[in-house]
């Protein structure tokens, strides 16, 4: 269910939405960097809470200079927002450590037709534009900080693979 | 909103263990901070766009390692100081980073040789934190691994590369180890002393491969764990931290 079709989206207060909706709200938002990637297929939500009339949101971050992570705290407060909830805290939680093992199988699809390899050990990157094997890494360090840059040797593409941690 | 790192540091700790944890936890956030500040002058500095994005990279990587250690120190402490008060409003005397992560860059060889000896020496300091019974420091310390991994293969790359290359870039990275090199004994000491061997066999394999030869002088520099710096960490830290001091509290 899409955040806005919420039932009674303006009036309800967070003591009466249920979890599940609740936790619905932040998994719509999605990463600024990967716009295909919802936080949960991330794997970056890690709970939603209610304590009181107050939705705690936890998160980990994916990496520890992660510029996205302030943008992301303001989305999910904004997306509450949007459904009538005001009282959204975020915390950020560092153990464990967050890993590209806990982006979902649906995560690793859309990654792939985005155009970015999914998060495989480097020896086993396909090119996401034709399947061949063996790409060559250009560099270590792509467009991002959790992204290296590899060009196909096949097709001749350059894309951006997203590093295993 | 708040953001909070929740804590979870063991409970029933004395007060001098706390103070303990503090001054650790510290000394890595400012060898971090420093360095990250360092790296950042190179960006849009460099003579290629890839080494350009790999170093803005690390940077941000050590960044985000510092800020989450001040965060971490700060909770610690519980006197409500932030990761920004422990970044900008502590004096030279007040840091406590290593004496390596601080000197210039230098040239693009020097520059290599100071993240191999520090990169080397965060790959032993993480492997042995991520087991901390402190699990934000565990935390912390086993996302930071992962980084250091790569920031070692990048800059071990390189400095072989280099060492390896032609004459010139030979005789500027012997250049750079044997202008730092006096920097490297500082990290093992004290407690860390038991990360010195596994560096050791790390450089040392290294320089077997970029035919680097290991400085004959033992002439050995102290002093940033206890804040007695060289010269060039008062200018860094002036224009690192300017802003605050003259605008104190102004965000982004």
């Amino acid at each position: 269910m899409d955040a806005a079709e919420l039932p009674g989206a303006a009036m309800v207060i967070a003591a009466t939405i249920s979890i599940v909706s609740l936790r619905k709200v932040a998994a719509s938002v999605v990463d600024p960097e990967i716009p295909v990637l919802t936080i949960d297929d991330l794997g970056i939500l890690r709970s939603v809470e209610l304590d009181q009339g107050r939705v705690i949101v936890t998160i980990t971050p994916t990496y520890s200079g992660c510029p996205a992570i302030g943008q992301i705290e303001d989305d999910i407060v904004t997306a509450f927002e949007k459904v009538g909830v005001e009282d959204v805290e975020v915390e950020t939680v560092r153990f464990p450590a967050w890993s590209t093992d806990w982006i979902s199988e649906d995560g690793h699809r859309k990654l792939s037709e985005f155009g970015t390899a999914p998060p495989v050990p480097e020896p086993d990157v396909l090119c996401p534009r034709c399947d061949a094997s063996a790409p060559k890494l250009i560099a270590r360090f792509g467009s991002t900080a959790c992204k290296a840059l590899m060009v196909c040797s096949s097709c001749g593409e350059p894309f951006d693979y997203f590093k295993q941690f | 909103m708040t953001n909070q790192i929740t804590s979870t540091a063991p409970q029933g700790t004395s007060p001098a263990d706390a103070g303990d944890r503090i001054t650790t936890l510290l000394a890595h956030a400012d060898d971090n901070m420093v360095l990250a500040q360092r790296l950042g002058e190179l960006i849009s500095n460099t003579a290629e766009l890839e080494i350009d994005i790999a170093l803005g990279n690390k940077a941000l990587d050590h960044l985000g390692v510092a800020r989450a250690l001040y965060t971490h120190a700060g909770s610690t402490e519980g006197e409500g100081r932030t990761e920004d008060d422990l970044a900008m409003f502590r004096t030279e005397r007040d840091y406590t980073n290593l004496l390596l992560v601080e000197q210039p860059n230098g040239d693009f060889a020097h520059t290599m040789v100071l993240q191999l000896f520090f990169d080397a020496y965060q790959m032993e300091l993480w492997k042995d934190l991520s087991g901390s019974p402190d699990l934000t420091l565990g935390g912390i310390a086993a996302k930071a691994l992962k980084e250091a991994t790569y920031h070692l293969r990048f800059s071990s790359g390189w400095v072989i590369r280099l060492g390896d290359g032609t004459e010139e870039s030979h005789h500027r990275v012997q250049d750079g180890v044997d202008a730092l090199w006096r920097y490297t004994s500082e990290m093992f000491e004290g407690a860390a002393e038991k990360y010195r061997s596994a560096w050791t066999t790390s450089i040392e394999a290294a320089f077997v491969d970029a035919n680097l030869e290991i400085p004959s002088d033992p002439y050995q520099r102290t002093g940033g764990r206890g804040g007695f710096h060289t010269e060039h960490l008062g200018f860094l830290l002036a224009e690192m931290q300017w802003m605050q001091r003259s605008y104190p509290g102004l965000q982004w």
